[in-house]
């Protein structure tokens, strides 16, 4: 468990305090996949770096697992990292070292680890991210795709709790960023790994993180359940990054509600409503007609879900949003 | 051929030439196995004392820098005769090819810790991140990512230090070092054997030629970017 208490960030810039973080308190629980997003400049690359310290903090106190990780000495920090591990956007591996040996290098950094121990978990981790056959190639033969694997297993070599993800997908193209994706996920569900992930899409966000952060101008401006802050955003800035991996654009959307006629209801369906034959059975007995002016159908994670706006016109209006209230429908009026 | 040659160079003697190139090897070789020697060290401290780096010192970086900026603003002719008489005290004596070492390294090492410096700041601050990320101390870092991914232009450094020790290590020749520049200004220039001046210099070029080569190799060779 990672506790902020309080936690707060500035840099002495020309001899003022600029604030990178205000004070922020939160908890990310044990074994979860966080993500913290929020655009450049908002704070969540200082926020991701406070919790193995590569940032320290300027005031509150950090606690993982119960222990307060702000007061520890440069040793504890060396040992306490080695159970942190860190994946980049740009990778950060060693040109100079094979991939085999940059999956190594952390382990011999920690100088507890046999020879022996050494081979076997790189041999273990290669099989894991599937880079057995690349194992003594140099970073600068492997694809973006490739490079980020291998950095994922040389922050696993240590056999870390927390795994750390700046922006670990932003430099890959989409195809790539999902096998990255399914990785993570694997990784977190069979090595009850807590992930930390930060990133400029929600996208990312929408598929394997279970809770999520939105930052703006070094605030934590919500945070919640992923479906919860995904469906029903609050915080301006958390719609703006809803819409815009939802490719919604909003003037257009304005427009074609002025069009449309009648009520305009935003349905929200989620689990297993998503694929109830639901609408049909209820415009026929409130007698209301409906066009779908926008939807989508897709996945948070594992649980799928459907957002549909509609028009509706004539019939009994009332009857019809009770109907759907009562098979667990979350129905917004728009108009 | 020979008589071809004889008629040629009369006034070479080509034994004299044979030790004359031995002794540049020598005084080059020495003075560049110290200038490394000196010269890595410092160029690694002051890339960590730098400013946002590991260790960042202002005081340090600034007196290092200085003393390094000084050895490096005296031209090397004036650092010769300057050096003369730290010279005769560290070695006895400040003619010949020993004599000529202390200087070639005052000049050498200086230069060199620049390089290094400066190919220490190429290496991607990232790496240095990530490395930190998984707990290493400053040792580890600059021993285990570092110099490993500096390799190259560190390889590059000592090749140009290297050449430029061929150049300083024949101007030696003016305060009485040996070697072909020795040579070439004893006979070549004090007695107008023009012969002689023709073939120090040859040699010198291809000396450089050499060294520029094999260290365009060793660069190609660790560099796996």
């Amino acid at each position: 468990m990672i506790v902020f208490d309080e936690v707060q960030k500035s840099y002495q810039v020309g001899g003022r305090a600029i604030p990178a973080l205000h004070p922020t308190s939160m908890t990310i629980e044990t074994g979860e996949v966080f993500g913290i997003v929020g655009h450049s400049g908002a704070g969540k690359s200082t926020l991701v770096r406070l919790i193995n310290l590569l940032e320290p903090p300027t005031g509150g106190r950090i606690l993982i697992d119960d222990e307060n990780i702000t007061g520890y000495n440069a040793s504890e920090l060396r040992a306490f990292r080695r159970k942190v591990g860190m994946i980049f956007q740009h990778f950060n591996l060693l040109s100079s070292k094979t991939v085999a040996d940059n999956i190594a290098f952390p382990m011999k950094l920690a100088g507890i680890y046999s020879r022996t121990e050494i081979r076997d978990r790189v041999d273990e981790l290669l099989q894991r991210v599937s880079l057995v056959d690349q194992a003594n190639k140099y970073p600068s033969q492997l694809s973006g795709g490739q490079k980020q694997r291998v950095g994922i297993a040389r922050a696993l070599a240590c056999r870390p709790t927390i795994l750390l993800c700046d922006e670990a997908t932003s430099a890959l193209d989409p195809q790539t960023t999902q096998s990255v994706l399914r990785l993570l996920a694997d990784i977190n569900r069979e090595l009850g790994l807590t992930i930390v992930l930060i990133t400029h899409e929600m996208d990312v966000v929408r598929r394997v993180c279970d809770r999520v952060a939105v930052m703006d101008a070094g605030e934590v401006v919500e945070m919640g359940a992923v479906s919860d802050v995904f469906l029903h955003p609050k915080h301006p800035t958390t719609r703006d990054f809803v819409f815009e991996s939802e490719n919604i654009d909003r003037e257009e959307m304005q427009q074609d509600l002025q069009h449309a006629k009648g009520r305009i209801l935003r349905l929200t369906f989620r689990g297993e409503s998503t694929y109830t034959p639901l609408l049909g059975s209820v415009a026929r007995e409130s007698g209301v007609d409906f066009s779908i002016l926008s939807g989508r159908i897709d996945h948070i994670k594992d649980t799928p879900y459907g957002q549909l706006t509609l028009s509706l016109v004539g019939g009994d209006l009332d009857t019809a949003m009770q109907a759907l209230e009562a098979a667990d429908v979350h129905v917004e009026v728009l108009r | 051929m020979e008589a071809l040659m004889e008629s040629l160079f009369t006034n070479v003697d080509w034994t004299e030439i044979g030790w004359a190139s031995w002794d540049t090897l020598v005084m080059v070789g020495m003075s560049l196995l110290f200038s490394v020697l000196i010269g890595l060290p410092v160029g690694v401290l002051l890339f960590l004392f730098g400013k946002r780096q590991l260790l960042e010192q202002p005081i340090a970086y600034a007196v290092l820098s200085f003393v390094v900026n000084v050895l490096r603003s005296v031209p090397f002719i004036i650092l010769l005769i300057v050096m003369i008489p730290f010279t005769v005290m560290l070695i006895g004596t400040s003619l010949g090819v020993a004599g000529a070492i202390p200087p070639l390294v005052a000049g050498g090492a200086p230069f060199f810790a620049r390089l290094v410096e400066t190919s220490l700041r190429e290496v991607d601050r990232g790496i240095i991140e990530a490395t930190q990320a998984m707990g290493a101390n400053v040792k580890q870092i600059v021993f285990g990512a570092l110099l490993p991914e500096a390799l190259p232009g560190i390889i590059a450094g000592i090749t140009v230090t290297a050449i430029t020790l061929v150049s300083y290590a024949a101007m030696s020749g003016v305060v009485g070092g040996g070697g072909l520049g020795d040579l070439a200004i004893r006979f070549g220039y004090q007695r107008f054997q023009t012969d002689v001046m023709v073939i120090t210099v040859a040699l010198l070029v291809i000396f450089v030629q050499l060294l520029q080569m094999a260290g365009d190799r060793l660069v190609l060779y660790f560099s796996r970017r």
